[in-house]
């Protein structure tokens, strides 16, 4: 409680006369905001009647402080963006940068990055998925997810020595290639990883008072969902067939087969199935980028240390895990991006929030919140 | 669908906007005085381009240049929607009548950039405390916490 | 006077019990929910980590016990006694063996489902006292869920009662028979659930609600008082848990002398196991599920139970 808000407030209602309202201060410091989001929730007794999300706690400035790095200099702060899955961050950036500056990436390195990047949805998912069990109080669920997540964290590690914040695509490649052995223990993974979605799936997903939970929770039709740009699991949760693997294709993903998983509801059952459904499908494309993968160079010839774009403007997106990322880039013809600008899924989901929570009781706001799997690095920026 | 059928079918649809497109770096752009963004932009979402990806804006030093990010679903297209408003009063027409997703994107143009968005119901800060001082993406922005280039860049 | 005496001695014993059911308790449920979660709980501290809780309590007991500027300060110190008491008073009615349960009263029955009601007076005046939207909410929250559980969980004791024509518990296991077990199944299984969310474990822990409520009416406390609050919890699992083993399953029976209390508290452990197995592997209802739960599907269960005894009854 506290800040500036008063826990009170008295509101006249349309039959005449007045309530009073309590109007809890959820968050920035709360367990179930997945970060430092804090909702302002007006409440009549346990209904949500108006619920305000105030951002921009872990604003850092990020695209600022583009403007003042070299184009090298600036894939580390990628990785802070969403910090559950930097290499989203780190290959929509560079795939802006190789667009301005037109550098042709090999195909190991397009293949290292589909991998990585298919992991890191692994990752990212069992991390929202873990914590929508923690927000309607099923912590089992949470460490069952977050030990799948652990393993490809390890893979990361072995690859690229980090476990949070990778730096690992880089303009015109990747900077690793891969580990001995790791290809083995990848597809051992995605062996295993299958087995622990199906127990997910029915320990969770399959529970009664799971799906009492979320099922008809926060409903989001699909004009509601394309009108507010919403995008990744909180759009195709809806219904809205959208996804940029498939719709806008980019690097090798025309090579590989895959299918899109679509809710039907749009209420947070579906978002959170449908990030699990996808699960399988990531493991699936690891398989057959795996299968396609030769050896070659993974960085591209002639990429200069300090990338002098020509003037212009470019822009990238790709599908992240929670929607679609996209990096605008402007150059003036210095070492130093002019303007960097990144689309944020998470936070056009996020403006969701108020929409979808009225009405609601206050237990349902924090699983609503949670469906929509907001990353405050990347929200805030 | 191909940027020059994206062109040609714009072209055929609305020949008052085509002299006005532009392919750079292999993407459409639209490039429309300031006074006319809300039509083109309504016109542009009649042509089919439903989603709002992105609202944002670059100082140009003597004016900002607002960019609008649109796609498409059924022509699997994207397309930018530029414009540029003066560095003094910057004011423009808010998208948020066509597309709610432009109510927090407008938001955060307005918060970092000081660009008034006319028409938008809740035009606030949303990323910087409400009583922080200038827009910090302009470029002669100063702060004295702000740090020191390093010279060896 | 005599009286008096009597009840410092048990209400001394009692406290030691719960102590040690909660040192066990604490342990026990942190090896278990380990081993569900695919991990090892306590294993450094004594053998199999059996020191941990010690440490955590020594800790507790070394906190500051921050009382908050804004709280309603008598209410807010007095209300985890308030809570406490009821689940200590509770276990003094409970047959432990042949002939014996520290207050042998005619009104047993009745004692062990109206005397925890009284606990929910203390969550309300913690949450309350509290002066804390998230706390005042839980409080809330508990009024009404505990009030809600009180009907099942007195209705499905009914039939045993009925069967045994007493609410004295020696009575009752004096006239226990085999063949009530299948007979008051649905009993016990409305008996679990009401139990469950009687002392507030997971599928019904609405008023602690770590996700919404921040942990609700004891949010604000620390140290000893919020400890106090954990035993309570613990008192009340085991209490149920021995009720139900006693009512349900026949207590110390079948089993001659001292080893009748090894056998009764066997059958509770088991009991308090299922309670956790349920608490660490469900999510969480929501206080309009949970109240239609308690009328819509716990009550009417309660009432058929009672009827097919009834019947059974007076067939007999």
């Amino acid at each position: 409680m506290g800040l500036d808000v008063e826990s009170r407030r008295v509101v006249e209602v349309e039959e005449g006369g007045t309530v009073e309202e309590l109007v809890v201060n959820v968050g920035p410091s709360h367990p179930s905001t997945h970060g430092v989001c804090r909702v302002i929730a007006h409440l009549d007794s346990e209904i949500v009647t108006k619920a305000e999300p105030v951002i921009g706690h872990l604003h850092r400035g990020i695209e600022k402080m583009a403007e003042n790095r070299t184009y090298l200099q600036v894939v580390p702060l990628t990785d802070r963006l969403d910090y559950v899955g930097s290499m989203y961050a780190n290959w929509a950036y560079c795939r802006a940068v190789e667009r301005l500056a037109s550098i042709r990436v090999p195909d190991r390195a397009e293949y290292l990055r589909v991998i990585v990047c298919e992991m890191q949805r692994i990752a990212s998912h069992m991390m929202a998925i873990g914590s929508a069990g923690a927000d309607s109080g099923a912590v089992t669920q949470f460490v069952y997810a977050f030990d799948q997540r652990e393993r490809i964290i390890e893979h990361f590690e072995e690859l690229c020595g980090a476990r949070l914040t990778y730096n690992y695509v880089r303009p015109g490649g990747v900077s690793h290639d891969l580990p001995e052995g790791w290809i083995e223990s990848l597809l051992a993974f995605c062996e295993s990883h299958r087995k622990g979605l199906d127990m997910m799936d029915k320990l969770f997903f399959g529970n009664v008072i799971a799906r009492g939970r979320m099922k008809g929770v926060g409903v989001l039709s699909a004009e509601e969902a394309v009108a507010w740009g919403a995008s990744g699991p909180v759009a195709r949760g809806s219904g809205v067939e959208w996804d940029l693997r498939k719709h806008d294709p980019y690097s090798v993903y025309p090579r590989l087969d895959f299918e899109v998983p679509i809710g039907s509801n749009g209420d947070c059952y579906d978002r959170g199935r449908v990030r699990l459904l996808e699960c399988y499908e990531s493991c699936s494309i690891i398989e057959q980028a795996i299968a396609q993968l030769e050896p070659g160079a993974i960085m591209a010839d002639g990429v200069p240390r300090l990338l002098a774009p020509l003037p212009g403007d470019a822009y990238d997106h790709i599908e992240s895990a929670r929607g679609s990322l996209g990096v605008y880039l402007v150059s003036d013809g210095s070492p130093r991006p002019y303007r960097m600008k990144v689309r944020s899924p998470a936070f056009c989901n996020l403006a969701l929030l108020p929409m979808l929570a009225e009405g609601h009781l206050l237990s349902d706001l924090v699983v609503i919140l949670g469906s929509l799997d907001p990353v405050f690095g990347e929200v805030d920026r | 669908m191909k940027i020059t059928d994206l062109r040609d079918h714009l072209c055929q649809v609305y020949p008052d906007l085509c002299p006005l497109f532009s392919i750079e770096f292999g993407d459409g752009v639209l490039a429309v005085p300031c006074g006319n963004l809300f039509d083109a932009a309504s016109d542009l979402r009649d042509l089919g381009f439903d989603r709002l990806g992105m609202v944002t804006a670059v100082d140009q030093a003597e004016e900002f240049e607002l960019v609008y990010r649109l796609q498409s679903r059924s022509m699997l297209a994207g397309i930018f929607l530029k414009c540029s408003v003066p560095r003094e009063n910057p004011r423009v027409k808010s998208l948020v009548d066509l597309w709610p997703a432009a109510l927090w994107q407008e938001r955060e143009v307005f918060d970092l950039f000081g660009i008034v968005f006319d028409g938008h119901p809740d035009l606030r800060r949303i990323m910087l405390p409400e009583d922080w001082e200038g827009h910090p993406l302009r470029k002669d922005y100063r702060d004295e916490r702000m740090i020191r280039r390093p010279d060896y860049i | 006077m005599s009286g008096l005496i009597w009840g410092a001695i048990y209400g001394l014993a009692a406290g030691m019990v719960i102590s040690l059911a909660a040192f066990i308790g604490v342990w026990g449920e942190r090896k278990i929910a380990g081993r569900i979660q695919l991990r090892y709980g306590p294993q450094e501290l004594g053998p199999f980590g059996l020191l941990q809780t010690g440490a955590d309590t020594l800790k507790l007991l070394l906190k500051e016990d921050i009382t908050p500027a804004a709280v309603d300060v008598r209410i807010f110190r007095v209300a985890p006694l308030i809570v406490f008491a009821p689940a200590a008073m509770s276990l003094a009615v409970i047959p432990y063996a042949y002939g014996f349960a520290p207050i042998d009263t005619g009104v047993g029955v009745l004692f062990f489902v109206a005397v925890p009601a009284i606990s929910v007076v203390g969550v309300l005046l913690a949450g309350w006292s509290s002066r804390n939207t998230y706390a005042t909410l839980g409080g809330l929250r508990a009024a009404a869920q505990m009030i809600s559980y009180e009907l099942p969980r007195t209705l499905s004791v009914l039939p045993v009662v009925l069967l045994a024509g007493s609410m004295r518990p020696l009575d009752i296991m004096d006239a226990w028979q085999w063949w009530w077990i299948p007979l008051t199944f649905i009993g016990f299984i409305v008996y679990f659930i009401a139990s469950l969310a009687e002392i507030n474990r997971v599928p019904f822990d609405l008023p602690e609600a770590e996700a919404e409520l921040v942990a609700g009416p004891f949010a604000d406390y620390s140290g000893i008082r919020w400890a106090i609050f954990a035993m309570a919890e613990y008192g009340g699992l085991v209490a149920a848990s021995l009720f139900g083993a006693a009512v349900f399953f026949g207590g110390y029976l079948g089993v001659p002398g001292a080893l009748g209390v090894i056998v009764f508290v066997l059958k509770a452990l088991v009991i308090a196991l299922l309670m956790l197995w349920v608490s660490w592997t469900f999510p969480r209802m929501r206080p309009d599920q949970l109240m239609a739960t308690a009328w819509k599907v716990l009550t009417p269960m309660a009432l058929i139970q009672l009827v097919l005894v009834g019947a059974v009854i007076s067939w007999l």
